[in-house]
């Protein structure tokens, strides 16, 4: 792994790009390189942004998102998309408290929850896998579906949780707020499964030529489905997460969220048509959405333009990215 | 050397070119003239796509200049080329897989605004013009998915032929096209030679050069070697050039010892496609499995392998039933194959060439669950020995490898897999002659070690040296089962070619 050493028995190969020219024009070096300038940013404004606690403090807003966005990167990667993971955060956290709040115990009623995050998920797989259908489309109409049902199921109103059950992100390990412990810990969990193990390498040789995966015996269509499984899952975990922060829920949480999820793949490099992108990559660009806006909500500017910031930023994240990889693609 | 009383339409002077750091073409001096069919040769990786991406605007050179009548021009793009009226035809055809046949004829020749009416009937019928020029049928209104490779090789062409271009490059044009589509092609070479167009010609089948081709020039190694009217060159002397050294001639090893029966199909049917194939490959035997293209030959194998299973038949592997709808169980059972588009179903483009090595082992590559760099690293440097795979590194991104090399890892791939039966579908195209040498022994060699070996080829010459039996398929039935010593051109040509309403009356 360390050099680049050249094939043997060839006399004339001469060494490929030195290490260090591979490594700049990675697109996670990018996002690195602005999440540093993002905080020396973000420090001019208001000192804070040199404060680790109050990073972290914001990062748990985010951090149900985020968590969600690192196994979206591996759906994308495998060359398809998920629009619905925000609204199934909304419809699990909903089905959780409607089930608690008519008796059923919180551990139960979490059980309830996250079984439906589970099948939502396994809505898309169907409709993707099963049905061939484009997951773009489908997965427009589920988000659509997952939020109407929430609102038909809760209404209104907010359905509140219990005060003990209240405060995950109140929750202390080591001075880090519990969702920003879980978000690392699956971060460096799923990095190694992305980077290390066959079934990662699958994710990216599906995205990258899903005809010749199925030739050369790797059954796309089951990692596929298990992808969007994990992401109805882990969907569901983060809505009960969100739901524990906020102390109840309504059918509008994490509303957008979608947006805010793919904008963190795309940031950290991944590929809008597959094949390319790294968990690390997600993770930065997390780090960096959240000094982004927690700079301008500082810097007071309006919701409205904020969301045009968030707009234009992924935008130029595709673009970027696609320009990294077409030149090395030649 | 060439009495140059005509002036060149195109004169290369010290072309070079470096990917990264690697010299892929070094100081190359060509002139092509009008009216002439040129030939670039050289082995797999030679740079003879470089030459013709530079001369068409894909790649910039990194040295050197081309002058276009004299006068000198910056090819910078395929649409500057266009505009030059220099036409590159590609190794792997790249068309709009969505658009229609005719759409994709007249891509980029419509001159008129963005917004004006597309001419839809009239497009149609030049569309129909130019395919029946080309002698195919191919109903221009269907997409371009969905084409065999050789139907979509003369849409490529027809493009070429439509945009008026001075020079038409065709690289591996032949590749995959029947005899009979390869005399229309070289029929049409001939007409655009004598108009004064300026042809070049990529193969490496020397016969074709020989045929069709006026001059030829030689590449090694990036280093253009020699230019010279080819009736000055034996066929001996091209080699030698190519290579610099001899090839070995490959040698039938004669008593194999031929074992028990490991792949036998019965009955296998898919509506429209191929209906009731019955055939059987012996351990250690190496049955061809030739005919046109479109027979159907392609379409059975990938119904073997599970790729798009047979409506109704059996398949049985060591004398037992199995049932494959999946490559996967296929691949468990001991199967391999190497399709025939290795663009589409082999090769991962972008992912390094170790990796597109070791993807159909991933027992042995993560025998933990996790992947061991070293062991992937062994493979791959075990593969580049023996196939002698001409790369710069491992690590590499399989695309930016020759086509000829990109085929061997493919190979690569599967004999890691220690298959008891292979399935090699058109294995040694666009493969050199030197390497095809060593090809041939190394297929010999697995069937003497006890493989099952069925080999579908469009090359004659290929089938009958290499195989123990040789079966023929003509729309989609099995029309020959010829044992080797009664396989001859003929034989395998006369079940080859489809015969209708005579074989009917004549069984009647
Ligand atoms: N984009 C690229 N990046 C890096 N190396 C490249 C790239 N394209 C080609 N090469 C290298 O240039 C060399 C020449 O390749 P080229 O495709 O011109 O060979 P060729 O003569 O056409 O061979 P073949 O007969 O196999 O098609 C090869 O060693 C190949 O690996
Ligand atoms: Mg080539």
């Amino acid at each position: 792994m360390s050099t680049t050493k050249t094939a043997p028995a060839q006399a004339d190969s001469s060494p490929v790009r030195p290490r260090w020219q591979t490594l700049l024009i990675r697109p996670e070096t990018m996002t690195f390189m602005l999440l540093v300038v993002g905080v020396f940013g973000g420090s001019v404004l208001s000192p804070f942004f040199l404060d680790l606690s109050y990073i972290l403090r914001s990062f748990t807003l985010y951090s149900e998102l985020a968590i969600v966005a690192l196994v979206l990167t591996m759906v994308i990667i495998a060359g398809e998309i998920d629009l619905s993971p925000a609204a199934n955060m909304a419809l699990s956290a909903c089905i959780f408290a409607w089930a608690q709040a008519s008796g059923v115990p919180i551990p139960l009623a979490i059980v309830i929850g996250l079984l439906s995050g589970l099948a939502m998920g396994a809505l898309n797989a169907f409709l993707v896998i099963g049905l061939q259908l484009p997951s773009i489309i489908v997965t427009i109409g589920t988000l659509t579906l997952f939020r109407g049902l929430a609102q038909v199921l809760a209404g209104d109103k907010s359905i509140r949780v219990p005060e003990w059950f209240i405060g995950v992100d109140k929750i202390m390990l080591a001075g880090i707020p519990l969702p920003v412990v879980l978000f690392i810990v699956l971060a460096i969990g799923l990095g190694i499964v992305l980077g290390g193990t066959i079934f990662g390498r699958n994710i990216y040789q599906i995205g990258t030529n899903e005809v010749a995966a199925r030739h050369a015996g790797i059954r796309s269509a089951r990692i596929k489905s298990s992808l969007f499984l994990l992401v109805g899952l882990v969907a569901s975990v983060a809505g009960i997460m969100t739901a524990s922060r906020l102390g109840s829920v309504r059918y509008d949480i994490a509303a957008g969220g979608e947006l805010q999820m793919v904008l963190m793949a795309m940031l950290g490099g991944t590929y809008i048509f597959g094949g390319r992108g790294t968990i690390l990559g997600t993770f930065l660009a997390a780090w960096l959405l959240v000094i982004v806006s927690t700079g301008m909500i500082v810097a007071n500017v309006l919701p409205a333009v904020q969301l045009v910031v968030l707009g234009g930023l992924l935008i130029v994240a595709i673009i970027a990215t696609n320009l990294i990889y077409s030149r090395t693609q030649r | 050397m060439t009495d140059t009383a005509v002036a060149p339409l195109i004169s290369a002077r010290g072309i070079g070119k470096t990917f990264a750091t690697v010299d892929v073409l070094r100081d190359v001096d060509l002139d092509l003239l009008p009216g002439e069919i040129h030939a670039l040769l050289g082995e797999n990786g030679a740079g003879k796509s470089t030459f013709a991406k530079i001369l068409a605007g894909v790649h910039r050179p990194t040295r050197g200049s081309i002058a276009l009548n004299g006068k000198p021009v910056e090819v910078t793009s395929p649409v500057v080329a266009q505009k030059l009226g220099i036409t590159l035809i590609h190794q792997e055809p790249i068309s709009f897989p969505d658009l229609s046949v005719a759409e994709n004829l007249v891509i980029g020749a419509a001159e008129d605004g963005w917004f004006s009416r597309v001419p839809w009937a009239e497009m149609t019928r030049e569309a129909n013009r130019l395919m029946d020029l080309l002698g195919v049928r191919i109903d221009v209104t269907r997409p371009m998915r969905g084409l065999s490779i050789a139907d979509q090789q003369m849409v490529e062409i027809a493009r070429a032929l439509a945009s008026n271009s001075r020079l038409i490059i065709m690289d591996e044009p032949t590749a995959p096209l029947t005899p009979r589509e390869v005399e229309t092609l070289f029929a049409i070479a001939r007409k655009l030679r004598d108009e004064g167009r300026t042809i070049v010609f990529i193969s490496h089948r020397l016969e074709e050069v020989r045929a069709l081709c006026d001059r030829v020039t030689i590449f090694r190694d990036g280093n253009k070697i020699a230019t010279d009217t080819i009736g000055n060159l034996s066929d001996a002397d091209i080699i030698r050039l190519m290579i610099g050294r001899p090839v070995k001639e490959y040698m039938h090893k004669t008593g194999a010892t031929i074992g028990e029966v490991a792949l036998e199909v019965e009955g296998l049917t898919l509506p429209g496609v191929f209906s009731d194939i019955s055939f059987s490959v012996r351990k250690g035997e190496i049955v061809g499995l030739g005919g046109l293209v479109g027979a159907g030959r392609t379409d059975v194998a990938k119904a073997i392998f599970g790729v798009t299973p047979a409506a109704s038949g059996t398949v049985s592997i060591n004398g037992k039933r199995v049932s494959i709808t999946d490559p996967s169980q296929a691949i468990a059972l001991g199967l391999a194959f190497v399709p025939e588009d290795r663009a589409v179903a082999g090769i991962f483009r972008t992912l390094s060439v170790e990796q597109n090595i070791s993807v159909a082992v991933p027992k042995q590559l993560a025998p933990g669950g996790f992947i061991r760099r070293a062991v992937e690293r062994a493979m791959g440097e075990d593969a580049v020995r023996k196939l002698s795979i001409r790369l710069a590194s491992l690590r590499q991104p399989i695309g930016e490898l020759s086509g000829g090399n990109q085929q061997k890892a493919i190979l690569a791939r599967w004999l890691l897999t220690d298959p008891g039966v292979l399935i090699l579908d058109e294995p040694t195209r666009g493969i050199d002659i030197g390497v095809k040498a060593e090809f041939y022994s190394i297929i010999g060699e697995l069937a003497a070690q006890g493989r099952a070996i069925l080999l579908i080829s469009s090359e004659l010459p290929e089938l009958l040296a290499l195989c123990d039996r040789v079966l023929v398929m003509s729309e989609g039935r099995l029309t020959a089962d010829i044992p080797r010593s009664r396989a001859t051109q003929e034989a395998v040509m006369r079940a080859a070619v489809p015969r209708r309403s005579t074989t009917e009356g004549a069984a009647a």
